[in-house]
């Protein structure tokens, strides 16, 4: 057992440097669900990002499809300690979305179809940091997995990341989401660990 | 048709023995969002990670969250107008 796991384990140095504290690895793609998965038809499906000074952008399917589309790689941390790696992806950076947005709000609401929310500062969406995706691995996004489409802010727990994301809401007030007023911390870095309120 | 990808609010009564003494699962509950009454044990629960999401069998809205961290439970009563518990005399 130990010589064959070590040779499967290819370089673990490696690993070990990709491998926020707590956090163990993980090969297929866990579902977590807090509630039932939303079915969004393409035809009425709508982003929408709005600002406390009263802007509303609005993207259709086909007008959010026509933006330019990035391929990220990222690795992925879940707060309930799996890590995944170089997961393959497909969407529109929220630089792209954010570009004619004018607002001094210092904040983001992420709200989902069914209901969820989760915030975040604005710069953590911002400088090529985090993407709306609506393809992982090649394929159109399942609903399982968020899709039509969801947020992706990998450099935070997965569940910043919204699945079936509807809008964001730009705020001048932090505004904690669902999980955030339910026990888990408010910011969420794997690298610190920041799992539950007060950690 | 989905198979069902939640439990009944009976999966409530052994994470809810950590913190109540009673077995609140037959504790009769009104919900915030639709004003449906009925015992927690008829809640529709989804988890159990990141937490316990409990849900309305009417209008699927969450009456309650648990969530475990290693040293606290945070329990969330946020859809419930009100519990009424039996207790024994
Ligand atoms: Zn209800």
């Amino acid at each position: 057992m130990g010589i064959i796991s070590r040779a499967f384990q290819g370089r673990p140095r490696d690993h070990d440097e990709k491998l926020p504290p707590g956090q163990y690895l993980v090969h297929d793609f866990p579902v977590l669900s807090a509630g039932p998965t939303p079915r969004v038809p393409l035809d009425r499906w709508e982003f929408a990002i709005d600002t406390p000074e009263g802007e509303v952008h609005r993207w259709s399917w086909e007008e959010f499809q026509a933006l330019p589309q990035e391929t990220p790689t990222v690795d992925l941390h879940c707060v309930t300690k799996w890590s995944k790696f170089g997961t393959e992806w497909k969407g529109v950076s929220l630089d792209v979305l954010m570009e004619d947005v004018e607002s001094a709000a210092e904040y983001a609401l992420a709200y989902s179809y069914g209901g969820y929310t989760t915030n975040l500062p604005l710069e953590d969406l911002l400088d090529g940091k985090a993407w709306i995706v609506h393809e992982f691995d090649g394929e159109e996004l399942a609903p399982a997995h968020g899709g039509p489409a969801r947020l992706l802010v990998p450099h935070l727990y997965l569940w910043k990341s919204a699945k079936w994301v509807k809008g964001i809401r730009l705020l001048n007030d932090d505004w904690p989401g669902f999980w955030e007023t339910a026990g888990y911390h408010n910011y969420g870095d794997p690298w610190r660990e920041q799992r539950y309120q007060g950690d | 048709m989905d198979q069902l990808d939640y439990q009944d609010g009976n999966a409530l009564a052994g994470p809810l023995s950590e913190i109540f003494t009673l077995d609140v699962t037959t504790a009769h509950g009104t919900c915030a969002g639709c004003g449906r009454r009925g015992v927690l044990a008829e809640l529709r629960v989804y988890g159990p990670e990141p937490g316990l999401v409990a849900r309305c069998p009417g209008c699927e809205e969450v009456v309650l969250t648990l969530v475990r961290g290693p040293k606290d439970a945070w329990l969330d009563l946020r859809g419930s107008v009100s519990l009424r518990i039996p207790i024994a005399e």
